[in-house]
């Protein structure tokens, strides 16, 4: 366990050294991705107010979920999206071989091949949307909702995780896939309103297949300490049950790995 | 006199062109249906205002408005989009454009035959939504009349070639800079918002929509939908037409001008 937490930090430290080479980048990067944030805003300002209400939401609680939907984001672009998107191509040129060589679990080392630090920037908008839409509401979120919150946070990466882990494992099927990953990307953003904007089949896809409610909603509702315990715990095992799912789909997937060159 | 021959080189050759470029698309159809499907924004946007529109209409539009409207902005996104800013910097970047560079037509040519040929093929995709496009939409929305017609073709050939001519200036800054990618990020945050790709221009406070009129990134998406789903008619849609012709003509040259001053500093690395 330990080990495995020195391994990590390695790669933190080598991802940390690597961005700073490009500060350029980073400051364009983090400049257009604020742009984004605020971008998203607009539809949701125009929207709420030809309707200051909005299937039980308002326009401050609707910007708790665009919140959330920013920090997720985040973590989705620095710390998922990087490294599973090498494994796909170390499976198409078989430099994969070079990972399972390594005496650790080869989901650890892929999963934590590289990140990109300078994705920080989406957290502090989120915590900037926070303020201001409990500015909004005039008060300030209770403490037990922002550690139910923080709590509902860990699952939302986890569900995040294990569905991009399923799609890198489907590459060992489907070899030509990293498009596969900006599908994800953009099918992503749905996340960004309320689960229960959405109706018929849309709901459903969005409850079961991709839980965006897990991701965005539930923490957005448990920080605004509307979320019920019922609600809370599904969610939990919900993400579990991913957790699970992928874990198993994985291990079969690596053992039908067959390296390019065979 | 050699401008023409050019040009008459050019003619002949863009038919085979075309064809070569139809069987690429063809051969990656799969990729190419997945590049397709992450257009989604269009349905996210659709699915808050159609939970917006749910109990009363908003400006002009209804609840079926909004999905016309979106499904319009999708259709028209895939069929007048282009890559090049994305094929320029690599190719400028690994030095292979000097391949194209030495063939006896002008790269820009050759590009946009690569693109157009890509058309029939994502029409066909496009099909589905198409027709679910034309149920939703209401009846007499579409364009009768010839004039209205051949103003929505106008429209659409013009929203392609602004697009095309601006990843083609964008895409040349990458002989003077590394990358110019970030630059079209930034163009693409100033298209979300004034193209009506997010929220229709009609929505905005007047002063805003003014804005939006006369600047060209409405004449790459909303023009063409509100043409197509009857938003736009009579002199407001000349004068449209006016102003996005005269965006194409400007950045047609800007394009043309800015690739070749790029093409005399460029120096294939490694190529």
């Amino acid at each position: 366990m330990l080990r495995y937490l020195r391994l990590l930090g390695l790669g933190l430290r080598i991802s940390i050294s690597l961005g700073a080479q490009y500060r350029w980048n980073f400051l364009v990067d983090g400049l257009v991705s604020i742009l984004y944030t605020i971008l998203g805003l607009i539809p949701l300002y125009i929207a709420f107010h030809a309707r200051p209400s909005l299937h039980g939401w308002t326009y401050a609680t609707a910007l708790v979920v665009v919140g959330w939907f920013s920090l997720l984001k985040g973590i989705l672009d620095g710390a998922i999206n990087p490294s599973l998107l090498s494994v796909v191509d170390q499976i198409r040129q078989g430099t994969l071989d070079f990972v399972l060589l390594k005496p650790a679990d080869a989901q650890f080392l892929v999963s934590t091949a590289k990140f990109e630090p300078w994705k920080v920037v989406d957290g502090l908008a989120a915590i900037g949307i926070f303020a201001w839409a409990f500015h909004l509401l005039g008060r300030a979120p209770g403490g037990l909702d922002v550690l139910a919150s923080l709590g509902l946070l860990g699952c939302a990466t986890l569900v995040l995780y294990s569905i991009w882990i399923l799609v890198v494992a489907a590459a060992f099927w489907v070899v030509r896939l990293d498009n596969l990953a900006y599908l994800f990307n953009s099918v992503f953003d749905f996340a960004r309103w309320p689960v229960s904007v959405f109706r018929g089949a849309l709901r459903i896809v969005f409850t079961f297949v991709i839980p965006i409610g897990i991701m965005t909603t539930y923490p957005a509702e448990a920080l605004l300490g509307t979320l019920t315990l019922q609600t809370g715990l599904l969610a939990v095992a919900g993400s579990f049950g991913f957790v699970v799912l992928s874990r198993t789909v994985w291990t079969r997937a690596i053992g039908r790995y067959t390296s390019a060159s065979s | 006199m050699s401008l023409l021959a050019d040009l008459g080189r050019a003619a002949r050759a863009y038919p085979t062109l075309l064809r070569v470029g139809f069987a690429e698309a063809v051969a990656y159809r799969a990729e190419m249906l997945v590049w397709m499907l992450t257009t989604t924004m269009p349905l996210v946007s659709l699915a808050l205002w159609s939970a917006v529109a749910e109990t009363a209409p908003v400006g002009r539009f209804t609840e079926r408005g909004f999905a016309a409207y979106f499904l319009a902005t999708l259709l028209i996104r895939q069929l007048t989009g282009s890559w090049l800013v994305w094929e320029l910097n690599t190719e400028i970047r690994s030095g292979t454009l000097s391949r194209r560079l030495l063939r006896p037509i002008h790269p820009l040519i050759t590009y946009s035959a690569e693109n157009l040929a890509a058309i029939p093929l994502r029409f066909a995709l496009t099909l589905p939504a198409a027709i679910v496009w034309l149920v939703v939409l209401e009846p007499g929305a579409f364009p009768r009349a010839p004039l209205d017609l051949l103003a929505m073709v106008l429209s659409l050939i013009g929203a392609w070639l602004i697009n095309f001519f601006t990843m083609a200036l964008i895409g040349s800054m990458a002989f003077y800079l590394e990358s110019s990618t970030a630059i079209f990020d930034l163009w693409m945050v100033a298209f979300m918002v004034l193209s009506g790709y997010l929220v229709p221009l009609d929505l905005f406070p007047q002063a805003i929509r003014s804005v939006a009129h006369a600047l060209p990134f409405r004449y790459t998406i909303a023009f063409p939908v509100e043409i197509a789903t009857g938003l736009v008619r009579g002199q407001a849609m000349l004068r449209g037409l006016l102003i996005q012709w005269t965006y194409v003509l400007g950045v047609g040259a800007a394009a043309i001008l800015a690739f070749r001053a790029g093409v005399k500093r460029y120096s294939a690395f490694g190529g």
